[in-house]
């Protein structure tokens, strides 16, 4: 894969032909299938899951390795770094509209379907003494819960990552400033952060299962709840170990100050987290 | 800007070959033919899937397969036809063509490409297996409404995962036209001096990002409420089950138009080229394709007309549902107004756009019957929306299909079709196909209710029509299969440009076939 | 007058196609039955007429133009394109018809769902695959379910004129008057489709929604489940009495001698009226105690796993199509033996009484 031509800054870098995705098609395949054995008891899925996981591993570091082995030879022009801003634009673009999916979710059952069982004839014929309200676990589901409070981990949540939204942006500036210093030690305080947020999260979700008898069978609250949180909480996670990569590609001396565009595209994605969580705190939390 | 490969030029011959080649490609060329055939085979299993329906439903009574059976293959050749065979045949041509219609080397991110292509098999296989699993196959429709879903074994989980990768797929696949539009055109070609066809892709790719991730999760709850006790669609829990009819539409109905689209950009090509004239109206054709994709977002519950939803809401949806009308009705106007004072010739991929448009309008006027909500409260869920959809998808977006494949052809493999059989192909296509799909209308409008797999007596004479007219137009894409295959092996050699008035620049500008990789060097655009 | 003018010329436009003469077929809505379903009808008929009239004239002009403006004749292109003044008038226009269309559609939509003050409210309720009916004012209630013998369906005997429409108990319904129909489901989404009363409302679980239809002559209107629910989808047809007023009291006062059971407590397991199967237990108490012990004894091995494709007792989505069949064939099945079914479960010392009350007592488990 010897490259002959090095940073024209006129010329598009092409990949030449790669293994990696069909690696990566295997893996993913690998991982569904195994979920779906998993799901339905089916013997060896977790046998499966973990062969998914050792060739989503392989495949990541090698793909990732690999561009960032192009990315560090210089291969990419301008032209090339302003793809992959579009790119990452319209990648969290998608990630916002998942979560529309379940933030109309929670609106709907709120707004719509659970006054709509207590209401009329629908209330009257078929879940008599249903009242309405906000959170609830629904007409058929006797088991009593507690909902989340907002002011406690939740309201420390927000703290730490509005705060892992600065140091992110310091780290930036560093960067920028070629503060080598400020960037990496920016990034630490980031990365710290995300764990932190992430233990006190588990720490929530165990307080919610064991004391609060919150779960994900709480009916709509629990539903939204969980899956609200949850699937942020997995994009945290998913940052948190972006960060952490480019945590060790600044310590090898990676990123310039022109260009970095690892950095931004992780530093954008951790914002996006970010927003997300501060719609969940108001609309999950807060107006309860 | 000029290219830069990742290995010498000489590549032809030091790249990996075999079936190597195309697990590695990186070309758009290799990638969008992998799609095109792809979606050819994906078309043939999903058609012999309603050639099982249409052999069942020939005769009243239960004769071929039992009902379970049947219902699997209503669900299966719904999404096998729409994921499988339609949007990946689109996708191919977006590959093939728009590195050579704006002057670029190849996509944005080519290595990307070759992903998105590979996500589709493992996608097919988890469909395929779903048909092998203990419980047999999910009955439940390609709209996997619950709580039917919530009932199904294991094969449910396959295919809700399909989706999921097929999610994936999409979303890389328009991230990467997105970029290639937006960031590759060689100098000169402005956005508004693309072909119409990059233009259609371009507002396709937008849909493709903002719905797939929709769909992925109304899947997912559809997942969690299977297996992980959550009442998204569990009145028990205050869920309900026309939530996912919500999301699964706020998806589904830009969904069509993702089909549609692609198709209109095609049909916008070859009928300029074949009247030998430009097309009528250019800015008004991309405005008008932007105002339909913009409205596909907010008419979703004509769908649902008869969920008991509010009667100010049927009202929205049916207003805002007629107004697609409008610049459809514009495209429409345009496209006739193009051929209006031409100077007409009548090839074969103009015969399948002007079947197009004969047959598209009438799936438009079928589709506006059905926004008047009064009458929808009639004939939804019948036989008379299987004829709508199949009008604007069969012979819309699979004859426009047909008609991008025969005029690109000649650049892409640098040989001729037969000419005299492609032509065989439209007029048996055109007639079997009304054949099937037009006596439809009659049984939904008497009450047929579709995904039955027995029915009443009255319908027995037009089922039988639909049935011979089906195997009939099955048939005749055998003989699609044979004239490419033909073509390839034996066509005679193609000119640069075997079309007098084809005009963008993969035409003007590119040799035939079409090298390697389109444009090492940018092309000038006046 | 448009009505008329919709008749003639689809009339004329299938006509043409309908060469092939078929027996009877129809080619627009069924005749309808309720003033609310003749404004469908009209609604429909303008429609369809207006889009007739737009193809018309715009593939009028295309195929003019191909015939005039080929190559082959010589024609020259010309080079025009870009033309404002057309260009608004085509998006005007069509915008313009579509108000028109609006108005009417409007009105009707507004009437389908006025479903206040009604003569009569009956809650339906579908099951996988029967529908409930209960008579909330009449304290009556029944299942009502398929009536067409398997055999029909399995092509052994002919069939019947209507063939997969027709049910044990119909609703039935007095003439002239506003009923009110509250839908729901007992386990997923159907739907309660009346083509001739202009009807179509889902059920859905959990939930109640509401349509209504004022039937303008008394006669037999028949329908089917119109949303995917399983196996037996096809298998759930709709059909509604329309009667008299007094064959309707006449009615009222039959089922509810035969019934006795208030509404409240006539959930799943009443109803002497409803399909012979649901009527099972009739035996007596004992015949149901003695089936235990021979299911127990000779069936249970096969019938508790579902060995060899054997229907589970329990497993009520497997028996609903089974006793759909009726009793007696599930008797002679079990008596005679049945595919994969032994005849009296592999068992011969057992007598006709014994494996019968065997069956009433897998039913009664399975419902
Ligand atoms: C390519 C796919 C495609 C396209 C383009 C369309 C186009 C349209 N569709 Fe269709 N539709 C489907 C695919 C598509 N549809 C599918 C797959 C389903 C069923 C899904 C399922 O349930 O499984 C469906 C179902 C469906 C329904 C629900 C039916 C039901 O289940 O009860 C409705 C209801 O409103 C509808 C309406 C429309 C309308 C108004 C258009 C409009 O866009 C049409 C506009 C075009 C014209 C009107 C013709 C040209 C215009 C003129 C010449 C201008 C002048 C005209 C006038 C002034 C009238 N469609
Ligand atoms: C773009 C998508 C697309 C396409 C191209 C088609 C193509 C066809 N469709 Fe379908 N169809 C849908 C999308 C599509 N359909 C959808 C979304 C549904 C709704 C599903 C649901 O209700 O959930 C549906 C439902 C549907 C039904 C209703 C089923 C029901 O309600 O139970 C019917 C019935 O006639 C039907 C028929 C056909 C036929 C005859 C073709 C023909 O055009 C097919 C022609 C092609 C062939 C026949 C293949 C040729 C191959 C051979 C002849 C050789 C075969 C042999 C081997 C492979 C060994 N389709
Ligand atoms: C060897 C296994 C076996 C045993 C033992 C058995 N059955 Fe069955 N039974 C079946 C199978 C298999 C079917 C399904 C037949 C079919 O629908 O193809 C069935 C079906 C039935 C049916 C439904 C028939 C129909 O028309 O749908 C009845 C009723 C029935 N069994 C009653 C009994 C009774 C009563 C006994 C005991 C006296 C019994 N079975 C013992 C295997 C068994
Ligand atoms: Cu009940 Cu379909
Ligand atoms: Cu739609």
């Amino acid at each position: 894969m010897a490259s002959t031509t090095h940073a024209n800054p006129n010329s598009y870098y092409l990949p030449a032909p790669s293994h990696w995705p069909v690696v990566g098609s295997v893996a993913v395949f690998l991982l569904m299938l195994s979920l779906v054995m998993w799901m339905n008891d089916v013997n060896g899925g977790l046998l499966v899951m973990a062969a998914a996981f050792a060739v989503m591993l392989y495949f990541l570091f090698g793909w990732f390795g690999t561009v960032i082995r192009e990315s560090e030879s210089g291969l990419y022009n301008k032209q090339v770094d302003v793809s992959y801003r579009w790119a990452m634009s319209w990648f969290i673009f998608s990630e916002v509209m998942f979560f529309a999916a379940f933030f109309g979710a929670l609106f709907y059952m709120r707004a719509l379907s659970v006054p709509w069982l207590a209401d009329a004839e629908t209330g009257d014929l078929l879940w008599q003494g249903f009242k309405s309200a906000w959170p609830v676990s629904g007409p058929g589901i006797e088991e009593t819960f507690t909902p989340m409070g907002a002011w406690g981990i939740p309201a420390i949540n927000t703290l730490i990552l509005l705060t892992s939204g600065l140091t992110v942006t310091w780290a930036h500036w560093g960067l920028k400033k070629n503060n080598r210093g400020q960037l990496t030690f920016g990034l630490l305080l980031t990365i710290v952060l995300g764990l932190v947020f992430l233990s006190l999260q588990v720490y929530e979700y165990v307080h919610a299962y064991r004391d609060l008898n919150l779960t994900l069978a709480s009916g709509a609250y629990g539903a939204t709840f969980f899956m609200l949180t949850g699937f942020h909480g997995f994009h945290v996670t998913l940052g948190t170990i972006m960060l952490i990569v480019i945590f060790f590609r600044a310590l090898k001396g990676h990123f310039t100050p022109e260009r970095h565009f690892g950095f931004e595209a992780v530093s954008w994605y951790w914002h996006f987290v970010d927003v997300v969580w501060l719609l969940l705190f108001v609309l999950v939390y807060w107006l309860v | 800007m000029e290219a830069v490969h990742g290995h010498d030029h000489a590549h032809d011959h030091h790249g990996p070959t075999g079936i190597m080649k195309y697990l590695t490609t990186t070309n758009h060329k290799d990638i969008g033919s992998m799609y095109l055939w792809f979606s050819f085979s994906m078309f043939l299993l999903g058609g012999a899937m309603a050639l099982v329906i249409r052999a069942e439903l020939f005769q009243p009574g239960l004769q071929i397969v039992n009902p379970e059976f049947f219902n699997a293959m209503t669900t299966y050749h719904g999404l096998i036809m729409v994921f499988g065979a339609i949007m990946p045949a689109f996708v191919g041509f977006a590959n093939w063509l728009i590195p050579m219609q704006i002057g670029a080397p190849d996509m944005a991110f080519p290595r990307m490409n070759n992903w998105s292509f590979w996500l589709l098999p493992p996608a097919a296989l988890l469909l395929i297996l779903a048909q092998f699993t203990p419980g047999g196959p999910a009955g439940v429709g390609w709209t996997l409404y619950p709580p039917l879903t919530i009932q199904q074994g294991m094969s449910m989980d396959l295919t809700i995962f399909a989706v999921h990768i097929l999610g994936m797929s999409s979303i890389m696949g328009s991230i990467n036209i997105i970029t290639t539009v937006l960031n590759m055109r060689a100098p000169g070609m402005t956005l508004m001096k693309m072909p119409l066809f990059c233009w259609t892709w371009l507002i396709t790719a937008y849909l493709l990002i903002a719905v797939m991730p929709v769909l992925a999760g109304a899947v997912t709850m559809l997942l969690t409420d299977r297996h992980f006790d959550t009442h998204f669609f569990n009145p028990a829990g205050g869920g309900d089950p026309v939530l996912f009819q919500h999301i699964f539409w706020f998806f589904g109905h830009p969904e069509v138009y993702i089909i549609a689209i692609p198709a209109f950009g095609v049909i916008s090509q070859v009928i300029p080229a074949f009247a030998r004239k430009p097309l009528f109206g250019y800015s008004s054709m991309v405005y008008a394709t932007a105002s339909i994709a913009i409205l596909s977002f907010l008419v979703w519950a004509h769908h649902m007309y008869t969920v008991g939803m509010p009667v100010q809401a049927q009202l929205y949806f049916m207003f805002a549902t007629m107004l697609i009308a409008v610049p459809t009705g514009v495209k429409v106007f345009n496209w006739v107004a193009t051929m209006w004072k031409g100077s007409m010739t009548f090839e074969t991929p103009m015969l399948f756009a002007i079947g197009f448009l004969f047959l598209f309008t009438i799936g438009g006027f079928t589709g506006l019957v059905l926004a008047i909500t009064p009458v929808d409260v009639q004939l939804h869920d019948t036989y008379y929306v299987v004829a709508h959809f199949h009008y604007v998808m069969v012979a819309g977006a699979l004859f426009s299909a047909f008609a991008g494949i025969y005029f690109w052809l000649p650049k892409w493999i640098g040989k001729m079709y037969d000419e005299g059989l492609g032509k065989l192909h439209f007029w048996l296509s055109f007639i079997f196909f009304n054949l099937a799909f037009f006596v439809q209308h009659f049984l939904g409008l008497a009450g047929m209710p579709r995904r039955i797999p027995d029915y009443s007596l009255q319908f027995t004479d037009f089922n039988m029509v639909s049935t011979i007219g089906a195997f009939g137009f099955g048939l005749s894409q055998l003989l699609f299969l044979y004239i490419i295959l033909k073509a390839i092996r034996s066509g005679e050699k193609a000119p640069q440009r075997p079309w007098e008035g084809a005009d963008s620049i993969e035409w003007t500008m590119l040799p035939t076939p079409a090298p390697y990789h389109s444009f090492e060097k940018p092309p000038v655009i006046r | 007058m448009i009505t008329r003018t919709a008749h003639t010329l689809l009339a004329l436009a299938l006509s043409s196609w309908a060469g092939l003469a078929f027996g009877e077929m129809r080619f627009n809505l069924q005749d309808q039955k309720t003033a609310l379903g003749h404004a469908v009808y009209d609604l429909h008929n303008a429609i369809v007429v207006i889009c007739l009239i737009i193809f018309i004239v715009v593939f009028g002009l295309m195929l003019y133009s191909i015939w005039k403006h080929r190559k082959s004749v010589g024609h020259q292109a010309a080079h025009f394109h870009e033309n404002t003044t057309v260009e608004v008038l085509w998006t005007v226009i069509p915008f313009l018809i579509l108000l028109g269309m609006a108005y009417p559609a409007t009105k009707t939509l507004l009437a389908q769902r006025d479903t206040s003050s009604p003569d009569l409210t009956v809650k339906v309720t579908g099951y996988q695959w029967k529908w409930q009916y209960e008579y909330l004012d009449e304290n009556i209630s029944f299942y009502s379910t398929l009536a067409t013998p398997r055999a029909q369906i399995e092509n052994v005997e002919t069939k019947t004129e209507n063939y997969l429409l027709e049910v044990d108990n119909e609703m039935v319904v007095p003439v002239g008057k506003k009923v009110r129909v509250l839908l729901t489901a007992g386990d997923v989404i159907h739907a309660w489709y009346v083509p001739a009363l202009a009807v179509k409302q889902d059920s859905i679980p959990g939930f109640v929604r509401d349509t209504w239809f004022r039937a303008e002559e008394p006669g037999v209107y028949r329908g089917q489940c119109a949303e995917l629910c399983g196996k037996e989808h096809a298998y759930m047809p709709v059909v509604v009495r329309v009667v008299s007023d007094e064959d309707y009291a006449k009615w009222v006062t039959e089922r509810k001698a035969g019934q006795g059971t208030p509404v409240a407590a006539a959930v799943p397991a009443t109803a002497t009226d409803a399909a012979p199967a649901e009527a099972a237990p009739a035996p007596g108490v004992a015949a149901v105690a003695d089936g235990k012990a021979v299911y127990d004894q000779a069936c249970l091995m096969c019938h508790a796993a579902g060995v060899a494709g054997a229907p589970k007792v329990g497993d009520k989505a497997a028996w609903a199509p089974r006793s759909a069949k009726g009793l007696d064939v599930l008797y002679t099945h079990a008596i005679g033996g049945f595919n994969m079914m032994p005849p009296r479960g592999g068992n011969t010392a057992l007598s006709d009484e014994q494996v019968k009350a065997a069956v009433d007592h897998m039913l009664a488990q399975s419902r």
